[in-house]
């Protein structure tokens, strides 16, 4: 077996107020994978999340990125191997174009000129938000703005990207165009969200994450039929979808 | 692209003005600026010839008069505090429609609204004709610290979605049935500011959150 991108062991984290979110997850994400993160709200998606590129470090367990191990010495490599998209694009873009906001990674990890000006163009094509480069964030609709934020990880060349609520807040049409996008990509993927259609469309694999553990795993299908597992986990699909006909 | 465009000060053109590198017009209103204010209040020709180089540059941006004018608004508390110096200030006195003024109060009333007027009136065309990026890079040319255009980059940034906020959060109170009448009214308003408060300073740390995750190490570097 290959290195997993992502290997998380037994790893359990308590916030300094004492909250305890994770009990001890243990989950493996394997090269060009995308696997969705399915749970209710508190299960502990979003700690979960904080732990792949290290802005929280776990209390106990530990966290590897393709064979090197989450911890301060590595935080730079580690932030440029795991990519996240944040929820609300306005906090993912904060500078005064599309283009200086896809720049900013590659900038800190000490590209500049020609390589930079290309790799950004690469991003942004990828997304198909290459006639934007020269707007400012905030003159673009929602949906845009998701995917410039998109390609402000993609520009970093990750070994995974890592997205949190993709869907949310898009309306139908740039919902199918994010998906088309993220599928045409041939990156490892993995993503946080409640839009079980959505996790069943992209992603073959999931995994449910319940009070700070992993609950269940398996294929995305296989999950979302388990209806006494989904009922115990508070997951339900929206009315009038039957992952059967899908 | 149904987004609105450009910021409510800027007048979007193609000017002479307009074209202008803004660190050139950055150095032009300060040098300006300083000219005015240093300019003795009895001088009035001087002024006026300062006033005629304004009306020039206006005409010549092509930034219609009404335009500035509604935005010259700001400048209402210092007319404000001008107005009450003739009252206040002490000195010889005079008669003016049986009211009895400070000499020294009207001079120095007088000379504020002057150069305030001017000074606003040219901070307004700047505004008006220079793009805030524009603005920003031209403070970078001026060897400005970093960290202040940073900042003063975010704000350009999050001014919008602020203000959106703000707006959601009149519109969620007057859906509720609240409209700010009296003072009585006023905590209601200062509790919604707070709130203001704490939202942006929770975005504050999820943009450094999302900075960090792209290798953001302290520094800014361009």
């Amino acid at each position: 077996m290959t290195t997993p991108v992502l290997d998380l062991q037994s790893v359990a984290y308590a916030y300094p107020d004492g909250h305890q979110a994770l009990f001890g997850v243990d989950l493996h994400v394997h090269r060009g994978e995308r696997v969705a993160v399915l749970g209710p709200n508190g299960a502990g998606k979003t700690t979960l999340v904080l732990h792949l590129n290290g802005i929280l470090l776990p209390g106990r367990g530990t966290v590897t990125v393709s064979g090197l191990p989450v911890v301060k010495d590595n935080l730079a490599e580690i932030r440029r191997r795991v990519g996240i998209v944040f929820q609300d694009p306005d906090d993912q873009l904060f500078m005064g174009s599309v283009r200086d906001d896809v720049a900013f990674g590659p900038r800190n990890l000490g590209l500049r000129g020609a390589e930079l000006d290309r790799r950004v163009m690469t991003a942004l094509d990828m997304v198909g938000m290459a006639d934007f480069v020269d707007r400012p964030p905030h003159h673009l609709s929602f949906g845009q703005r998701r995917r410039v934020a998109v390609a402000t990880v993609l520009v970093m060349e990750p070994e995974i990207i890592v997205l949190d609520e993709p869907s949310s807040n898009l309306d139908p049409a740039s919902r199918r165009e994010l998906a088309d996008i993220l599928t045409s990509l041939d990156v490892t993927l993995m993503m946080v969200t409640h839009d079980l259609p959505y996790a069943l469309q992209l992603c073959p694999r999931a995994v449910v994450l319940s009070d700070g553990i992993v609950a269940a795993q398996g294929r995305t299908i296989d999950i979302l039929t388990d209806d006494a597992m989904m009922k115990s986990h508070r997951l339900e699909l929206p009315y009038g979808f039957d992952p059967h006909t899908c | 692209m149904g987004a609105p465009h450009g910021h409510r000060l800027h007048y979007h053109g193609h000017s002479p003005l307009h074209r202008a590198p803004a660190h050139l017009k950055v150095a032009g209103l300060v040098g300006f600026m300083l000219v005015v204010v240093a300019t003795p209040v009895p001088w009035l020709p001087a002024f006026a010839a300062y006033a005629a180089v304004l009306a020039v540059l206006v005409v010549l941006s092509g930034v219609p008069v009404p335009y500035l004018a509604r935005r010259m608004v700001v400048e209402t508390p210092v007319l404000v505090f001008a107005a009450l110096l003739p009252f206040v200030a002490t000195g010889p006195q005079v008669e003016v429609l049986g009211v009895s003024l400070t000499e020294a109060g009207l001079v120095a009333g007088g000379g504020l609204v002057m150069k305030a007027t001017l000074g606003v009136l040219a901070s307004l065309l700047l505004a008006a004709t220079t793009d805030p990026r524009d603005l920003l890079i031209g403070l970078e040319r001026l060897r400005v610290p970093a960290q202040l255009v940073q900042i003063m980059g975010f704000m350009v940034r999050y001014l919008d979605v602020v203000t959106d906020e703000l707006r959601r959060m009149k519109t969620a109170r007057e859906s509720r049935g609240f409209t700010a009448r009296n003072p009585r009214h006023w905590p209601v308003i200062g509790r919604s500011a707070g709130a203001l408060f704490i939202r942006s300073f929770e975005r504050g740390e999820r943009v450094h959150l999302a900075m960090i995750s792209r290798g953001h190490n302290g520094s800014l570097r361009r």
